[in-house]
Protein backbone atom coordinates (compact mmCIF):
# COMPACT_ATOMS: atom_id res chain seq x y z
CA UNK A 1 0.00 0.00 0.00
CA UNK A 2 1.05 3.77 -0.67
CA UNK A 3 1.25 5.25 2.24
CA UNK A 4 1.77 9.00 1.04
CA UNK A 5 -1.16 8.06 -0.70
CA UNK A 6 -3.02 7.53 2.13
CA UNK A 7 -1.62 10.36 4.11
CA UNK A 8 -2.17 12.56 0.67
CA UNK A 9 -6.22 10.76 0.76
CA UNK A 10 -6.42 12.00 4.82
CA UNK A 11 -5.06 15.64 3.90
CA UNK A 12 -7.74 16.47 1.31
CA UNK A 13 -10.82 15.12 3.61
CA UNK A 14 -9.49 17.64 6.64
CA UNK A 15 -8.67 20.14 4.20
CA UNK A 16 -12.73 19.87 2.49
CA UNK A 17 -13.94 19.48 6.09
CA UNK A 18 -12.08 23.30 6.82
CA UNK A 19 -13.67 24.40 3.83
CA UNK A 20 -17.09 23.50 5.00
CA UNK A 21 -16.25 24.59 8.26
CA UNK A 22 -19.87 25.41 9.60
CA UNK A 23 -20.52 21.45 8.78
CA UNK A 24 -17.91 20.61 10.88
CA UNK A 25 -18.69 22.92 13.80
CA UNK A 26 -22.07 21.63 13.50
CA UNK A 27 -21.55 18.33 15.22
CA UNK A 28 -19.21 20.39 18.17
CA UNK A 29 -21.57 22.75 18.64
CA UNK A 30 -24.58 20.00 19.09
CA UNK A 31 -22.41 18.16 21.73
CA UNK A 32 -22.14 21.70 23.66
CA UNK A 33 -25.28 22.63 23.84
CA UNK A 34 -26.69 19.47 24.30
CA UNK A 35 -24.69 18.60 27.24
CA UNK A 36 -25.90 22.17 28.76
CA UNK A 37 -29.19 21.48 28.10
CA UNK A 38 -29.39 19.11 30.89
CA UNK A 39 -28.92 21.49 33.86
CA UNK A 40 -31.63 23.24 32.52
CA UNK A 41 -34.09 20.32 32.71
CA UNK A 42 -32.80 18.32 35.62
CA UNK A 43 -32.18 21.41 37.77
CA UNK A 44 -29.03 23.01 38.91
CA UNK A 45 -28.80 20.62 41.61
CA UNK A 46 -24.58 19.93 41.89
CA UNK A 47 -24.70 16.25 43.63
CA UNK A 48 -26.74 15.52 40.73
CA UNK A 49 -24.81 16.48 37.73
CA UNK A 50 -22.20 15.29 39.08
CA UNK A 51 -23.65 12.09 39.52
CA UNK A 52 -24.81 12.60 35.97
CA UNK A 53 -21.81 13.77 34.32
CA UNK A 54 -19.96 10.81 32.62
CA UNK A 55 -23.57 9.23 31.22
CA UNK A 56 -24.64 12.67 29.87
CA UNK A 57 -20.80 13.42 28.31
CA UNK A 58 -21.02 10.07 27.07
CA UNK A 59 -24.53 9.97 25.70
CA UNK A 60 -23.71 13.76 24.01
CA UNK A 61 -20.73 12.40 22.39
CA UNK A 62 -22.05 9.29 20.77
CA UNK A 63 -25.07 11.32 19.17
CA UNK A 64 -22.94 13.81 18.33
CA UNK A 65 -20.75 11.87 16.14
CA UNK A 66 -23.58 10.00 14.36
CA UNK A 67 -24.06 13.55 13.16
CA UNK A 68 -22.08 13.99 9.84
CA UNK A 69 -21.88 10.52 9.16
CA UNK A 70 -24.72 10.75 6.89
CA UNK A 71 -22.50 12.41 4.39
CA UNK A 72 -19.17 10.99 5.21
CA UNK A 73 -19.27 9.01 1.86
CA UNK A 74 -22.68 9.93 0.30
CA UNK A 75 -21.35 13.24 -0.91
CA UNK A 76 -18.52 11.25 -2.88
CA UNK A 77 -21.17 8.91 -4.14
CA UNK A 78 -23.17 12.14 -5.43
CA UNK A 79 -20.92 13.77 -7.46
CA UNK A 80 -18.76 10.29 -8.64
CA UNK A 81 -15.88 11.29 -6.45
CA UNK A 82 -16.21 7.44 -4.85
CA UNK A 83 -15.11 6.38 -8.68
CA UNK A 84 -12.10 7.76 -8.08
CA UNK A 85 -11.39 7.54 -4.71
CA UNK A 86 -11.64 3.48 -5.58
CA UNK A 87 -9.11 3.84 -8.63
CA UNK A 88 -6.59 5.28 -6.45
CA UNK A 89 -4.98 1.84 -6.11
CA UNK A 90 -5.73 1.60 -2.59
CA UNK A 91 -7.54 -0.92 -1.00
CA UNK A 92 -11.20 0.20 -0.95
CA UNK A 93 -10.90 -0.78 2.80
CA UNK A 94 -8.10 1.34 2.96
CA UNK A 95 -10.08 3.87 1.69
CA UNK A 96 -12.95 3.69 4.29
CA UNK A 97 -10.25 3.45 6.62
CA UNK A 98 -8.97 7.09 5.48
CA UNK A 99 -12.48 8.92 5.62
CA UNK A 100 -12.69 7.22 8.70
CA UNK A 101 -9.49 8.86 10.17
CA UNK A 102 -10.82 12.15 8.97
CA UNK A 103 -14.41 11.84 10.26
CA UNK A 104 -12.47 10.75 13.58
CA UNK A 105 -9.94 14.30 13.29
CA UNK A 106 -12.89 16.45 12.52
CA UNK A 107 -15.60 15.45 15.25
CA UNK A 108 -14.06 12.93 18.03
CA UNK A 109 -10.81 15.13 18.52
CA UNK A 110 -12.67 18.59 19.25
CA UNK A 111 -15.13 16.82 21.30
CA UNK A 112 -12.63 15.38 23.44
CA UNK A 113 -11.43 19.36 23.82
CA UNK A 114 -15.20 20.36 23.76
CA UNK A 115 -15.85 18.16 27.10
CA UNK A 116 -13.61 19.28 29.26
CA UNK A 117 -15.30 22.49 29.99
CA UNK A 118 -18.33 20.44 29.57
CA UNK A 119 -17.47 18.32 32.25
CA UNK A 120 -16.48 21.23 34.61
CA UNK A 121 -19.49 23.15 33.90
CA UNK A 122 -21.99 19.67 35.13
CA UNK A 123 -19.95 20.09 38.69
CA UNK A 124 -17.32 17.28 38.21
CA UNK A 125 -14.46 17.96 39.79
CA UNK A 126 -10.89 18.86 37.72
CA UNK A 127 -9.38 15.49 39.12
CA UNK A 128 -12.06 13.80 36.69
CA UNK A 129 -11.34 15.31 33.50
CA UNK A 130 -8.63 12.76 32.87
CA UNK A 131 -10.00 9.19 32.90
CA UNK A 132 -13.14 10.58 30.84
CA UNK A 133 -10.54 12.07 28.21
CA UNK A 134 -8.64 8.42 28.42
CA UNK A 135 -12.65 6.73 28.14
CA UNK A 136 -13.15 9.18 25.09
CA UNK A 137 -9.70 8.93 23.39
CA UNK A 138 -10.43 5.03 22.98
CA UNK A 139 -14.11 5.78 22.56
CA UNK A 140 -14.55 8.51 19.94
CA UNK A 141 -12.27 6.40 17.47
CA UNK A 142 -14.09 3.42 18.26
CA UNK A 143 -17.86 5.24 17.08
CA UNK A 144 -16.15 6.75 14.31
CA UNK A 145 -15.34 3.18 13.34
CA UNK A 146 -18.58 1.83 14.03
CA UNK A 147 -20.51 4.62 12.07
CA UNK A 148 -18.26 4.29 9.38
CA UNK A 149 -18.97 0.82 8.76
CA UNK A 150 -22.64 1.09 9.17
CA UNK A 151 -22.62 4.63 6.66
CA UNK A 152 -20.38 2.70 3.68
CA UNK A 153 -23.24 -0.48 4.43
CA UNK A 154 -25.84 1.99 3.79
CA UNK A 155 -24.72 3.61 1.15
CA UNK A 156 -26.99 3.89 -1.73
CA UNK A 157 -29.93 2.68 0.11
CA UNK A 158 -32.98 4.79 -0.02
CA UNK A 159 -33.83 5.93 3.39
CA UNK A 160 -29.95 5.67 4.56
CA UNK A 161 -29.89 8.50 6.99
CA UNK A 162 -32.64 6.83 8.74
CA UNK A 163 -31.30 3.30 8.78
CA UNK A 164 -28.51 4.58 10.08
CA UNK A 165 -28.81 5.15 13.60
CA UNK A 166 -30.86 1.97 13.84
CA UNK A 167 -28.01 0.41 12.57
CA UNK A 168 -24.70 1.92 14.58
CA UNK A 169 -26.78 2.49 18.11
CA UNK A 170 -26.99 -1.39 18.90
CA UNK A 171 -23.03 -1.74 18.06
CA UNK A 172 -22.61 1.62 19.67
CA UNK A 173 -24.16 0.11 23.06
CA UNK A 174 -20.88 -1.48 24.35
CA UNK A 175 -19.03 1.69 23.78
CA UNK A 176 -21.31 3.74 25.65
CA UNK A 177 -21.92 1.62 28.81
CA UNK A 178 -18.11 0.78 29.24
CA UNK A 179 -17.19 4.33 28.57
CA UNK A 180 -19.74 5.61 30.83
CA UNK A 181 -19.20 2.96 33.67
CA UNK A 182 -14.77 4.00 33.36
CA UNK A 183 -15.66 7.61 34.10
CA UNK A 184 -18.41 6.53 36.47
CA UNK A 185 -15.84 4.70 38.43
CA UNK A 186 -12.99 7.94 38.39
CA UNK A 187 -15.86 9.91 39.69
CA UNK A 188 -16.62 7.94 42.99
CA UNK A 189 -12.87 6.65 43.62
CA UNK A 190 -12.54 3.22 41.95
CA UNK A 191 -10.66 1.74 39.70
CA UNK A 192 -11.28 2.50 35.98
CA UNK A 193 -8.56 0.12 34.35
CA UNK A 194 -11.01 -2.66 33.40
CA UNK A 195 -13.53 -0.32 31.74
CA UNK A 196 -10.98 0.97 29.35
CA UNK A 197 -9.06 -2.46 28.35
CA UNK A 198 -12.49 -3.48 27.02
CA UNK A 199 -12.58 0.00 25.54
CA UNK A 200 -9.75 -0.59 23.98
CA UNK A 201 -10.20 -4.26 23.06
CA UNK A 202 -12.70 -3.22 21.21
CA UNK A 203 -11.27 -0.48 19.56
CA UNK A 204 -8.66 -3.18 18.09
CA UNK A 205 -11.21 -5.35 17.17
CA UNK A 206 -13.14 -2.45 15.07
CA UNK A 207 -10.15 -1.35 13.51
CA UNK A 208 -9.04 -4.49 12.01
CA UNK A 209 -12.42 -5.62 10.77
CA UNK A 210 -14.69 -2.13 10.03
CA UNK A 211 -12.80 -1.31 7.53
CA UNK A 212 -13.30 -4.40 5.75
CA UNK A 213 -16.35 -3.99 5.89
CA UNK A 214 -17.03 -0.28 5.29
CA UNK A 215 -14.72 -1.62 1.93
CA UNK A 216 -16.80 -3.97 0.99
CA UNK A 217 -19.47 -1.85 1.16
CA UNK A 218 -18.13 1.44 -0.78
CA UNK A 219 -17.22 -1.13 -3.79
CA UNK A 220 -21.05 -2.53 -3.51
CA UNK A 221 -22.42 1.06 -3.65
CA UNK A 222 -20.42 2.14 -6.33
CA UNK A 223 -21.40 -0.98 -8.76
CA UNK B 1 -26.98 -6.40 -18.61
CA UNK B 2 -24.09 -6.83 -21.07
CA UNK B 3 -23.87 -10.56 -22.48
CA UNK B 4 -21.52 -12.13 -25.39
CA UNK B 5 -19.54 -8.60 -25.67
CA UNK B 6 -15.78 -9.83 -26.35
CA UNK B 7 -13.32 -7.43 -27.55
CA UNK B 8 -9.32 -6.66 -27.61
CA UNK B 9 -7.47 -3.66 -28.16
CA UNK B 10 -3.82 -3.35 -29.76
CA UNK B 11 -1.67 -0.03 -28.02
CA UNK B 12 -1.92 3.09 -29.84
CA UNK B 13 -5.61 1.95 -30.83
CA UNK B 14 -8.84 3.59 -29.98
CA UNK B 15 -12.24 1.95 -29.60
CA UNK B 16 -15.78 3.83 -30.11
CA UNK B 17 -18.39 2.57 -28.30
CA UNK B 18 -21.95 3.40 -29.92
CA UNK B 19 -25.19 2.50 -29.34
CA UNK B 20 -28.68 3.77 -28.41
CA UNK B 21 -29.62 4.88 -24.43
CA UNK B 22 -29.54 2.43 -22.21
CA UNK B 23 -27.49 -0.24 -24.67
CA UNK B 24 -24.62 -0.69 -21.79
CA UNK B 25 -21.93 1.25 -22.95
CA UNK B 26 -21.15 3.07 -19.62
CA UNK B 27 -21.64 0.26 -17.64
CA UNK B 28 -19.38 -1.88 -20.26
CA UNK B 29 -16.85 1.35 -19.41
CA UNK B 30 -17.14 0.89 -15.37
CA UNK B 31 -16.69 -3.03 -16.09
CA UNK B 32 -13.60 -2.55 -17.28
CA UNK B 33 -12.48 -0.22 -14.84
CA UNK B 34 -13.51 -2.62 -11.88
CA UNK B 35 -16.02 -0.29 -10.96
CA UNK B 36 -19.01 -2.91 -11.91
CA UNK B 37 -18.15 -6.71 -11.09
CA UNK B 38 -18.78 -9.25 -13.57
CA UNK B 39 -21.00 -11.73 -13.41
CA UNK B 40 -19.02 -13.80 -15.73
CA UNK B 41 -15.87 -13.23 -18.12
CA UNK B 42 -12.75 -11.55 -17.61
CA UNK B 43 -10.59 -8.62 -18.20
CA UNK B 44 -7.13 -9.21 -18.87
CA UNK B 45 -4.54 -6.34 -19.35
CA UNK B 46 -1.25 -7.01 -20.59
CA UNK B 47 -1.56 -10.42 -19.38
CA UNK B 48 -2.79 -9.29 -15.97
CA UNK B 49 -6.13 -9.86 -14.39
CA UNK B 50 -8.67 -6.67 -14.19
CA UNK B 51 -10.63 -6.07 -10.89
CA UNK B 52 -7.84 -5.24 -8.38
CA UNK B 53 -6.13 -2.28 -6.81
CA UNK B 54 -2.95 -2.61 -8.33
CA UNK B 55 -4.63 -3.14 -11.74
CA UNK B 56 -6.63 0.25 -11.09
CA UNK B 57 -3.32 2.47 -12.02
CA UNK B 58 -3.24 1.29 -15.35
CA UNK B 59 -6.62 3.02 -16.09
CA UNK B 60 -7.97 6.41 -16.50
CA UNK B 61 -11.68 7.09 -15.87
CA UNK B 62 -13.64 9.65 -16.83
CA UNK B 63 -17.30 8.58 -16.07
CA UNK B 64 -21.11 11.11 -16.37
CA UNK B 65 -19.61 13.25 -13.65
CA UNK B 66 -16.94 15.50 -13.28
CA UNK B 67 -16.47 14.84 -9.84
CA UNK B 68 -14.70 17.90 -8.98
CA UNK B 69 -15.64 18.99 -5.46
CA UNK B 70 -17.39 23.19 -5.13
CA UNK B 71 -15.62 23.85 -2.25
CA UNK B 72 -11.69 23.03 -3.36
CA UNK B 73 -9.51 24.53 -6.51
CA UNK B 74 -9.23 22.83 -9.65
CA UNK B 75 -5.25 22.41 -8.07
CA UNK B 76 -6.55 21.11 -4.83
CA UNK B 77 -9.04 18.71 -6.60
CA UNK B 78 -6.12 17.01 -8.96
CA UNK B 79 -3.85 16.82 -6.07
CA UNK B 80 -4.47 12.58 -5.81
CA UNK B 81 -4.13 11.80 -9.05
CA UNK B 82 -1.01 14.31 -9.50
CA UNK B 83 0.14 12.13 -6.82
CA UNK B 84 -0.51 8.88 -8.58
CA UNK B 85 1.41 9.74 -12.44
CA UNK B 86 3.82 11.95 -10.67
CA UNK B 87 3.00 14.39 -13.34
CA UNK B 88 2.81 17.85 -12.35
CA UNK B 89 -0.63 19.45 -12.16
CA UNK B 90 0.31 22.73 -13.85
CA UNK B 91 1.14 20.98 -17.35
CA UNK B 92 -2.10 18.94 -17.42
CA UNK B 93 -3.96 22.13 -16.57
CA UNK B 94 -2.04 24.27 -19.41
CA UNK B 95 -2.70 21.05 -22.18
CA UNK B 96 -6.28 22.20 -21.33
CA UNK B 97 -5.98 25.67 -21.20
CA UNK B 98 -7.00 25.83 -17.25
CA UNK B 99 -3.86 27.26 -15.97
CA UNK B 100 -5.84 30.95 -15.09
CA UNK B 101 -8.62 29.23 -13.33
CA UNK B 102 -6.38 26.36 -11.22
CA UNK B 103 -6.36 28.55 -8.21
CA UNK B 104 -10.44 29.16 -8.15
CA UNK B 105 -13.05 27.14 -6.24
CA UNK B 106 -14.57 24.86 -8.97
CA UNK B 107 -18.14 25.52 -8.44
CA UNK B 108 -17.47 28.84 -9.74
CA UNK B 109 -16.16 27.39 -12.92
CA UNK B 110 -18.47 26.59 -16.02
CA UNK B 111 -19.56 23.26 -17.03
CA UNK B 112 -17.40 23.01 -20.32
CA UNK B 113 -14.86 24.23 -17.88
CA UNK B 114 -15.57 21.30 -15.12
CA UNK B 115 -15.47 19.01 -17.99
CA UNK B 116 -12.08 20.13 -19.20
CA UNK B 117 -11.36 19.43 -15.11
CA UNK B 118 -12.15 16.06 -15.03
CA UNK B 119 -10.23 15.55 -18.54
CA UNK B 120 -7.24 16.63 -16.75
CA UNK B 121 -7.34 14.04 -14.04
CA UNK B 122 -6.96 11.24 -16.76
CA UNK B 123 -4.19 12.88 -17.71
CA UNK B 124 -3.09 13.01 -14.51
CA UNK B 125 -3.07 9.60 -13.61
CA UNK B 126 -0.45 9.04 -16.53
CA UNK B 127 -2.00 5.82 -17.37
CA UNK B 128 -1.99 3.52 -20.74
CA UNK B 129 -5.89 3.02 -20.58
CA UNK B 130 -8.04 5.88 -21.28
CA UNK B 131 -11.87 5.06 -20.81
CA UNK B 132 -13.76 7.68 -20.99
CA UNK B 133 -17.74 8.26 -21.04
CA UNK B 134 -18.98 11.00 -23.18
CA UNK B 135 -15.67 12.78 -22.69
CA UNK B 136 -16.99 15.49 -25.35
CA UNK B 137 -20.60 16.32 -23.09
CA UNK B 138 -20.60 20.41 -22.54
CA UNK B 139 -17.27 20.92 -24.40
CA UNK B 140 -16.94 24.21 -26.95
CA UNK B 141 -15.69 23.07 -30.87
CA UNK B 142 -12.05 24.45 -29.71
CA UNK B 143 -12.08 22.20 -26.53
CA UNK B 144 -13.26 19.42 -28.56
CA UNK B 145 -10.30 19.78 -30.99
CA UNK B 146 -7.76 19.82 -28.01
CA UNK B 147 -9.07 17.51 -26.83
CA UNK B 148 -8.47 15.53 -30.20
CA UNK B 149 -5.13 16.53 -29.91
CA UNK B 150 -4.38 15.14 -26.68
CA UNK B 151 -6.22 11.91 -27.56
CA UNK B 152 -3.98 11.71 -30.61
CA UNK B 153 -0.44 12.37 -28.47
CA UNK B 154 -1.47 9.87 -25.78
CA UNK B 155 -2.14 7.04 -28.76
CA UNK B 156 0.98 8.10 -30.58
CA UNK B 157 2.85 7.10 -27.12
CA UNK B 158 1.05 3.69 -27.04
CA UNK B 159 -1.44 4.67 -24.82
CA UNK B 160 -4.87 3.16 -25.70
CA UNK B 161 -8.53 4.69 -25.72
CA UNK B 162 -11.98 3.13 -25.49
CA UNK B 163 -14.87 6.18 -25.65
CA UNK B 164 -18.47 6.04 -25.70
CA UNK B 165 -20.34 8.80 -27.52
CA UNK B 166 -23.50 9.75 -29.11
CA UNK B 167 -21.56 12.89 -31.48
CA UNK B 168 -18.13 12.86 -33.59
CA UNK B 169 -15.19 12.52 -30.81
CA UNK B 170 -11.79 13.72 -32.94
CA UNK B 171 -10.57 10.29 -32.94
CA UNK B 172 -9.32 9.17 -36.49
CA UNK B 173 -8.82 5.50 -37.57
CA UNK B 174 -10.57 4.48 -34.54
CA UNK B 175 -12.78 1.56 -34.55
CA UNK B 176 -16.49 1.06 -33.83
CA UNK B 177 -17.89 -1.22 -31.92
CA UNK B 178 -21.95 -0.91 -31.43
CA UNK B 179 -23.82 -2.41 -28.33
CA UNK B 180 -27.69 -3.00 -29.57
CA UNK B 181 -29.54 -4.70 -26.18
CA UNK B 182 -31.61 -7.08 -28.29
CA UNK B 183 -29.54 -8.63 -31.23
CA UNK B 184 -26.10 -8.64 -29.39
CA UNK B 185 -23.25 -6.17 -30.58
CA UNK B 186 -21.10 -6.16 -33.67
CA UNK B 187 -17.95 -4.25 -35.24
CA UNK B 188 -18.21 -1.95 -37.80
Amino acid sequence: MDMSLFLALIGRELRLALRHGADTLAALLFFVLCGSLFPLALGPSPALLHRMAPGIIWVCALLATLLPLDRLFSADLEDGGLDHLLLLGLSPAFVALAKIISHWLTTGLPLLFAAIPLSLMLGSAPGDTLPLLAGLALGTPLLSLLGGMAAALVLGARRGGVLLPLLILPLATPVLIFGAASADAATNGRSFGPELDFLGAFLALALVLCPFAAGSGLKAASS
Amino acid sequence: MLDQVSLALDRGEALLLTGPNGAGKSTLLRVLAGLCPFQGGSFTFEGRKGGTPEQALDIAYLGHLDALKPGLTLRENLALEAGIGGGTCDDALEALDLLALADLPTRLLSAGQKRRGAFARVMLRQAPLWLLDEPSLGLDDNAIATLGTLMAAHRAAGGMIIATTHVVLPLPESRRFVLTPQEGSTWI
